[in-house]
């Protein structure tokens, strides 16, 4: 089986998520994007997991999906406190940590 | 009659242990010491009666030292020697010292002048510091000076000795710089303590070298083993000794201090910086004679110091207008004649002592008129400003004129029997210091005459405000009676008593004939100072004398206003070159050690001031960063596979 478009398709979105995570101001988005990456490496591992023919890809697949999903309620939740405290969104604005 | 070195003709320290009446001997210094400690710690509690306690102790040493002098007059010469172990002082290796007191025919007569004179010096200071609002401190540190100063003289070995110098030291310390308020008194003490700090080096070096060589410290010890000494570690000794000598009597090259100690109270003068304590260079070396009679480089060595010491003082004393620095300036003169003795052996030794003595009443009598008269010309010493002072004070001009008399040589009276016998010794031994002592004897007629005419004679030149008064006879008293002994002090020399009392100690000279007759000596003596005395009356005594010191005089007389440039050679040779290694080492302190050892901290701390700008708080750019490094792994990866 030729997984190739697989690859490329996983490579396209993991680059958007990549593009979107610098270029974004908006931090729903920005988590978005960490998503779309996370997503486009589980389209990886589950590609070549088939190519492969066992369940080792399958299974890391599941494992991310788990810890996107925890991180998705951690990360959620420090967004919406951010923006209680701060009436914003904008990662920029959090900035008071540096030298 | 007493035991000698092999081939020496200096006596061993040879004490029995001390009996009867010498049993009180640690007493004559806890006396003067517990008057100390009680005014001192009993603080305000003690202001109302403390300075007569202070006055009686001395006063109580003084009778103890008179019933040990009667004691010791009435003992065979060989017996004349007694010692006391009070306690073992410390112990460490081989080094065993003992807290030992010794009583000999040399520290009796100490004892009576220390005691003696400290004691008439307290009474006249009950009056002369009647008004001072720190008059129980002044007390206790003249008890303290006493008890280190009786330390000094009756220590039985060097290490006893060098804790009575030391203490002396902190006493002249606190007593010159006793009106702190002045910072010109400050600095004196300062000057005084420094100045004497290179002189204590000398001493203490020579105890180490004692130590060294003898394995102790104690007289007994060392005078019994000096002749096995070599020469070279005695000849040391004696130089070191003399350096100790120099830094606490004044002596060149170390006398800049004593003009200066001048600002102290006029008392502390007396006691301190004209009858005892500048007289301890002359009791070291006297008591270390088992040193200087094998070492006679040392010898010439102390002889060339006291005849330089004799004539820059008395150049001094020439130009002062100040009369306490005029007498400073003779007080360094008059000690150069008792080193000049010492400094001639065996002959000299009595001589010089019998000297201290004299002096001790006479420049004590006359720095205590000094005080007198300046107590009624509302503090002022400038000489230019008194004049005709005789009839506003006769006690104190009368007492002043038995000084003047004595310390010129007038026959007669003390100083004429001891400085005519320094003289003759030395006239002796060398022609060439002996008329250098002549000299000084003829400059010693014209500075006294000088200081004696412009204070006493000579019209009034006092401002209009200022009454002097006689002062009260608590001071009064003290100079008839120092006036008495400076009148009478030649008979210690009686039927050479002084000489035969002090031969257990320095031994006994052997009879030569003196190339020139005693007597024509004593005629050329007399004449020398009348010619002296003669000058002053002519340039001085006849003249007008301005209130105003003239600007437009010779050199020798700037020379002596500026003390001989002592202070400008002091400064050159050490001072300024002090001053400048202190700089040179800061600055290589500064610069060389510390900027090596802070040198990597700054640098990394620098680094850091640009690195910590990667943290800029953005969380895009620490994304980009993680991007960056999985990247470069990335193509490390890729790079290393392909290879």
């Amino acid at each position: 089986m030729n997984i190739t478009a697989y690859v490329v398709l996983s490579a396209i979105l993991f680059t958007i998520g990549c593009v979107g995570v610098l270029t974004r101001r908006n931090a729903i988005v920005v988590f978005m994007c960490v998503e779309l990456m996370l997503n486009a490496s589980n389209l990886a591992l589950v590609a070549f997991a088939k190519q492969h023919g066992n369940l080792d890809g399958q299974v890391a697949a599941f494992f991310v999906m788990v810890v996107a999903a925890a991180e998705v309620v951690v990360g959620l939740a420090i967004i919406m406190t951010i923006f209680r405290t701060r009436r914003s969104a904008s990662v920029d604005d959090a900035s008071l940590l540096k030298y | 009659m007493f035991a000698f070195h092999e081939g020496g003709a200096v006596p061993v320290v040879d004490p029995t242990s001390a009996d009867g009446v010498f049993s009180l001997l640690w007493l004559v210094i806890a006396l003067p010491l517990a008057g100390a400690a009680i005014l001192l710690i009993g603080g305000r509690l003690t202001d109302k009666w403390g300075h007569l306690l202070a006055t009686l102790l001395p006063i109580g040493s003084f009778g103890i030292a008179l019933a040990m002098f009667v004691g010791v007059l009435g003992r065979d010469d060989s017996d004349r020697q007694v010692s006391q172990h009070l306690y073992t002082w410390f112990e460490t290796g081989h080094l065993n010292v003992g807290m030992d007191l010794l009583y000999d025919p040399l520290s009796a007569l100490f004892l009576l002048l220390i005691t003696g004179v400290g004691s008439l010096i307290h009474v006249y200071s009950i009056g002369y510091m009647a008004h001072d609002p720190r008059r129980r401190r002044f007390f206790a540190y003249l008890n303290l000076f006493l008890a280190a100063m009786l330390m000094l003289v009756l220590s039985e070995n060097y290490l006893g000795l060098f804790l009575g110098w030391e203490g002396v030291g902190l006493a002249s310390y606190l007593l010159i710089g006793f009106w702190q308020h002045k910072p010109s008194a400050a600095a004196a003490a300062k000057k005084a303590f420094v100045i004497n700090r290179v002189g204590d080096m000398g001493l203490s070096l020579a105890i180490m070298l004692f130590f060294i060589t003898f394995g102790s410290t104690s007289f007994t010890v060392i005078s019994a083993g000096a002749g096995d000494a070599s020469d070279t570690t005695v000849t040391i000794l004696g130089l070191l000794l003399l350096l100790g000598a120099c830094g606490k009597s004044a002596q060149f090259p170390l006398q800049a201090w004593l003009l200066d100690a001048m600002e102290g109270p006029t008392p502390v003068s007396a006691l301190i910086h004209a009858a005892t304590m500048v007289t301890a260079g002359v009791y070291l070396i006297v008591r270390s004679n088992f040193i200087f009679e094998l070492a006679p480089h040392a010898q010439t060595v102390v002889v060339v110091v006291a005849v330089i010491s004799i004539l820059w003082g008395a150049w001094i004393g020439c130009a002062k207008d100040d009369i306490k620095k005029a007498l400073a300036g003779s007080t360094m003169s008059q000690i150069g004649y008792m080193m000049l003795g010492a400094g001639l052996g065996v002959a000299g030794y009595a001589f010089a002592i019998f000297h201290l003595l004299t002096h001790g009443f006479f420049k004590a009598n006359m720095f205590l008129g000094a005080g007198s008269v300046m107590h009624g010309m509302d503090d002022d010493v400038d000489m230019r400003h008194y004049g005709a002072v005789r009839k506003a004070m006769p006690v104190t001009y009368l007492t002043f004129a038995m000084g003047y008399l004595a310390i010129i040589g007038f026959p007669g009276f003390s100083g004429f029997w001891s400085k005519d016998k320094i003289i003759e010794t030395a006239l002796a031994d060398n022609w060439i210091v002996g008329l250098c002592a002549l000299l000084g004897a003829g400059v010693t007629g014209f500075y006294m005459t000088r200081l004696m005419l412009l204070t006493f004679f000579t019209e009034k030149r006092w401002e209009k405000d200022v009454h002097p008064h006689e002062s009260p006879s608590v001071m009064t008293v003290p100079l008839i009676v120092l006036a008495a002994l400076s009148v009478l002090g030649g008979v210690m020399l009686a039927g050479d008593w002084i000489v035969d009392f002090l031969s257990p100690v320095t031994g006994v000279a052997p009879h030569e004939d003196p190339p020139i007759p005693a007597l024509a000596v004593t005629v050329i003596a007399v004449a020398v100072v009348a010619v002296g005395v003669a000058l002053a009356w002519f340039l001085v005594g006849k003249r007008d004398v301005p209130r105003e010191a003239p600007q437009d005089v010779s050199w020798v007389t700037k020379a002596g206003r500026n003390e001989v440039y002592g202070n400008l050679i002091n400064d050159t040779l050490v001072v300024n070159p002090g001053r400048h290694l202190t700089t040179a080492l800061m600055a290589t302190d500064k610069y060389a050690v510390d900027g090596t050892l802070t040198g990597g901290p700054v640098a990394i701390g620098a680094v850091a001031s640009v690195a910590r700008r990667l943290q800029n708080g953005y969380v895009r750019s620490y994304a980009f960063s993680v991007l960056a490094g999985g990247l470069i792994v990335l193509l490390a990866l890729l790079v290393v596979n392909a290879a």
